[in-house]
């Protein structure tokens, strides 16, 4: 394994995250957790009916409680001011309107805030919050995906728009299915999933000033929270600070600015104080998105020999009745395999629920546990191992745009991940390999994801003590984003890592975008490397200038910088420091800000990661328990900067795939329209005792044409294909294809 | 290793305090004190006419005394106010972690009196006299306990929100003598989630530190 991969150029390529030890010493502090004085606690209520209007609140015995500061609802908020007047009688807002928290009595989904209580502790708050009375005038609701699916359509947003990716979508000869040797089709579902980090969204909301706001705010882009805030209240940017350092995980949770944070936000100016709102766990599943219901429904045709002659896919995704979520579902479907002939359709759904939003490899993980799936009956149907159906169609250029990859090492991939994994001891047959009594099974999946680069701006700063800062406004949702860019700047300046020290997440800092679409690496990563270059040969000008100077002749190319000192050559004795430079100069630090984006080789290459996934599952013949036995997870994400953390992200994707295949659920009470999964008992996901130990390899070869760094980022593509791998391999144990997620005993007894 | 020595409870002179010493009287005091807290509002009104004035609130506080992380406190708070609250919203020690709140995630794990306990699912005034553990109380010093070194050398955490809850944990499993194999470690520590999935290596971590002889 070792040769296949790049020798590291970096010298501490496995370096321990910078912040693990504020991590593991609970010194990290999270957004609920600053010590701000005077602090006002709040406690969010939320509307127990799925459609209607509010038509009483009797807020009298909560204000009247000890310690109460206010009970804030439609009726007397102090007003978020980008949002419209509020019509009378109210009027339903046309699809394509983002919620507007205590706007008027109306009432879209359950779970809806409808009143917020502040106190001055989070006890009375609490008590305070059960006395408020609120009655309802209810309307029929619609929460059931399957009973209403017949409505779906195209979306708005997308007949709007003719270049929109989501249009109707036919490559080939419509004529190319009807004809095929071999035939499949078959519809594969997806419930509701929620992303439930475990640390609750949560925000503390000051008002500095009445046109002053700052705020520690559980997200995952403190530039795009700033732009959504000022314009929300109608303040200029620079006049919002938002503070996000540590974020207990939120996979997609965090990309918006949600209703509950405009809450906060709008308590504080009616209480005049700092005002904390935590969202409970149960409030987790109505208030920060979740991945949509989606049905999906795939027919594919082949030649006897496994050549893929046609593929149409089609999918429905829900979404809520007021905004339309998109993603990506279809999409990889046109890109994955060499296949001439190629349709796919999209369309939503809109039900009494709340919005949709993006979660972890959002689409494609969804999309791809219907592609990869009917990819695993079809070699079924063609009695054909599932890997060699995947090399027989592998895509040498990308198939729908013409363009060559970029990079692409897929083959690799599978050829690393069938060997460590023993794939070739794999009997063809569904149902013939056991163990102490227990079906086994072998699958298999491949990975995909596109490549993201945002334009991103950082500073980097060399200090009189040889000291190194570097500052971007990107995040760090659990990753580990500042030891990679401290290992980028380490490795560029030539300094030892624990002379570096990186911030970020905070919105004053340079320009970044949020923490979503594996962008950070390829954006933030680039712009690091990008400052920190040009900071070596600002200071690199600044030493050949010293009288003297053993730099004055040096070629650029053969300096050598070892530990904050520069060599002229690699075999030069005599070097200076970066200390020696700043001191000469009398300079109490030298910095540098640089912007980095994309070219003209986004239109040259089509540039995407790929993976694949190899799984063993054991599956109990009496009470059909799956247990995954073993993983092997392969990626090609270019180059890799940190080991360490970028195989725990592996392994934190095939966790997540696995519970996305096995046991995630979110199971709405559709008379009621509310979720009766709504906590870690009920929703379950994966413990400790589910887990294998899982092996993660990565090819780590530079993408060249990406960005100066050769790095695609990581986070997404770790469980696109995962769950397909489990159900594909509970097929070979069991000869059971669930189609159906999550797979659970009931479908395999 | 890092809990205190048997503290040797002062009792109070005010009357106003729980008997923690006897086992039993404890459970009934705890279940007098849940059962106040947790009656309807309603309930406890009956002999009030007027709903508007509830009985529930600032004048109630109750005191007690901790010990946490080796220093001994006299604290007066709300009854309804859960060991996990004390720490985070009261004592500054936000390094124990609300996840839930229902005892369903163990991030707010901390030992009392050397045993591994649920934050959350505990009100602060029931655990008058005992000694309590933080993540914060679990290193001497700079000095990094072998657990968490682990975790940082194996890296198990990313977001390390659950991290202080497994952590404390982990040195509970290995004192437990429930640390033997994988599967052990996996099956006595299923109550802590982490949703970023660094399970082998929190797995691996701990048995590093169980064979590595360490005193856990």
């Amino acid at each position: 394994m070792a040769n296949t991969q790049l020798p590291p150029a970096d010298p501490e390529p496995s370096l321990n995250r910078v912040d693990g030890r504020l991590k593991v010493t609970g010194a990290a502090t999270y957004s609920a957790e600053y010590p701000i004085d005077n602090l006002a606690h709040a406690v969010l209520i939320t509307s127990t009916i799925a459609k209607g209007r509010i038509t009483t609140i009797n807020a009298k015995p909560a204000e009247a409680a000890p310690g109460v500061l206010a009970v804030i609802s439609h009726r007397n908020t102090p007003g978020v001011p980008a949002y419209p007047p509020v019509k009378q009688p109210a009027e339903r807002a046309p699809v394509g309107t983002a919620f507007r928290v205590f706007y008027d009595e109306l009432i879209y989904f359950s779970g809806q805030p409808v009143a917020l209580v502040v106190a001055q502790t989070l006890e009375q708050a609490q008590q305070a919050a059960s006395l408020v009375e609120i009655d309802y005038q209810t309307e029929t609701h619609q929460t059931d995906f399957v009973a209403n699916r017949s409505k779906a359509a195209i979306a708005a947003n997308v007949q709007r728009n003719k270049t929109s990716p989501f249009q109707d979508y036919d490559r080939g000869d419509p004529d190319a299915m009807p004809s095929a040797e071999v035939k499949m089709e078959a519809t594969y579902t997806i419930p509701t999933q929620h992303h439930q980090p475990l640390e609750p969204h949560a925000i503390i909301a000051v008002w500095e000033a009445d046109d002053k706001l700052t705020v520690y705010d559980k997200n995952q882009g403190v530039k795009s929270a700033q732009g959504n805030l000022a314009q929300a209240f109608k303040l200029p940017r620079e006049n919002v600070k938002v503070n996000a350092q540590f974020i207990g995980g939120a996979f997609g949770s965090g990309i918006r600015v949600w209703p509950h944070t405009v809450a906060a936000v709008l308590a504080a100016k009616q209480v005049r104080r700092p005002v904390k709102l935590v969202l409970g766990r149960e409030l987790m599943f109505t208030s920060v998105g979740y991945r949509p219901f989606t049905e999906q429904k795939i027919a594919m045709g082949a030649t006897k020999t496994g050549i893929l002659t046609a593929i149409r896919h089609e999918g429905i995704g829900q979404t809520s009745a007021y905004e339309e979520h998109l993603e990506r579902t279809i999409l990889a479907t046109r890109a994955m395999y060499a296949c001439l002939n190629v349709s796919t359709r999209y369309r939503l759904l809109n039900l009494d629920v709340n919005t949709p939003t993006w979660m972890r490899g959002p689409g494609d993980a969804t999309g791809m546990f219907a592609l990869e799936s009917a990819l695993d009956e079809l070699a079924f149907a063609l009695q054909l191992d599932p890997l060699e159906l995947r090399l027989r169609n592998h895509a040498d250029a990308d198939p729908e745009r013409n363009l060559p990859w970029s990079a692409k090492s897929l083959k690799e991939c599978y050829r690393m991940g069938s060997e460590q994994f023993g794939w070739k001891n794999r009997k063809p047959e569904p149902r013939s390999m056991q163990v102490d009594g227990m079906l086994v099974g072998y699958g298999m999946a491949s990975s995909l994801y596109g490549f993201h680069r945002h334009p991103s701006k950082a500073k980097a700063m060399m200090q009189a003590d040889g000291s190194v800062v570097v500052q971007s406004a990107t995040m760090d949702i659990g990753p580990g984003t500042g030891t990679a860019m401290t290992q980028i700047a380490a490795r560029i300046l030539g300094v030892s890592p624990q002379k570096v020290r990186f911030d970020l997440g905070d919105s004053s800092l340079p320009d970044a975008p949020g923490q979503n679409g594996s962008a950070t690496i390829p954006s933030v990563g680039s712009a690091v490397h990008d400052a920190c270059k040009a900071l070596k040969n600002k200071l690199l000008i600044l030493g050949a200038s010293m009288p003297g100077s053993i730099l004055s002749s040096a070629w650029p190319d053969e300096i050598v910088i070892r530990n904050g000192r520069i060599y002229p050559t690699a075999e030069s004795r005599s070097s200076v420091s970066y200390t020696d430079i700043l001191k000469y100069h009398k300079l109490p630090q030298v910095e540098m800000t640089e912007e980095s984006k994309s070219g003209p080789e986004r239109d040259q290459y089509s540039m995407y990661s790929f993976g694949c996934h190899f799984v063993e599952v054991q599956v109990s013949p009496v009470t059909g328990e799956v247990r995954v036995k073993r993983v092997v997870t392969c990626a090609d994400v270019g180059k890799i900067i940190n080991y360490k953390t970028a195989r725990s992200q592996s392994i934190g994707g095939v966790v997540g795939g696995i519970g996305m295949a096995l046991m995630e659920e979110s199971v709405m009470d559709h008379r009621y329209g509310r979720y009766v999964t709504s906590d870690f008992a009920s929703y379950h996901i994966p413990v400790h005792a589910d887990i294998p130990q899982i092996e993660v390899f990565f090819v780590d070869q530079p993408d060249v044409h990406v960005n100066p760094i050769g790095a695609k980022g990581l986070g997404e593509i770790a469980i696109v294909g995962v769950a397909a791998a489990v159900a594909n391999a509970v097929f070979h144990a069991t000869g059971k294809r669930v189609r159906e997620l999550p797979i659970t005993v009931d479908k395999l007894v | 290793m890092t809990d205190d020595k048997p503290d040797d409870p002062t009792p109070p002179d005010d009357g106003t305090f729980f008997e923690m010493s006897d086992r039993r009287l404890f459970l009934k005091q705890s279940l007098a004190v849940a059962g106040l807290t947790l009656t309807p509002f309603p309930f406890l009104k009956t002999a009030e006419p007027d709903s508007d004035e509830t009985p529930v609130g600032n004048a109630e506080k109750v005191r007690f005394t901790l010990s946490v992380n080796g220093k001994k406190q006299q604290l007066s708070t709300d009854p309804r106010t859960t060991l996990l609250d004390l720490l985070r919203e009261q004592l500054g020690l936000t390094g124990t972690k609300k996840g839930c709140d229902f005892g369903q995630c163990g991030a707010c794990t901390v030992h009392v009196d050397g045993q591994r306990v649920l934050a959350c699912l505990s009100f602060a005034v029931m655990q008058n006299g005992r000694k309590i553990t933080t993540i914060e109380g679990l290193a001497k010093g700079d000095r990094l306990h072998p657990m968490q070194e682990a975790f940082i050398k194996h890296d198990g955490f990313q977001c390390g929100y659950c991290t202080p809850g497994q952590l404390m944990s982990a040195v509970s499993c290995i004192r437990e003598g429930c640390a033997n194999s994988e599967a052990d470690i996996q099956e006595y520590m299923s109550g802590n989630l982490c949703r970023c999935g660094a399970y082998p290596n929190i797995v691996k971590a701990i048995l590093d530190v169980k064979t590595g002889g360490q005193n856990a």
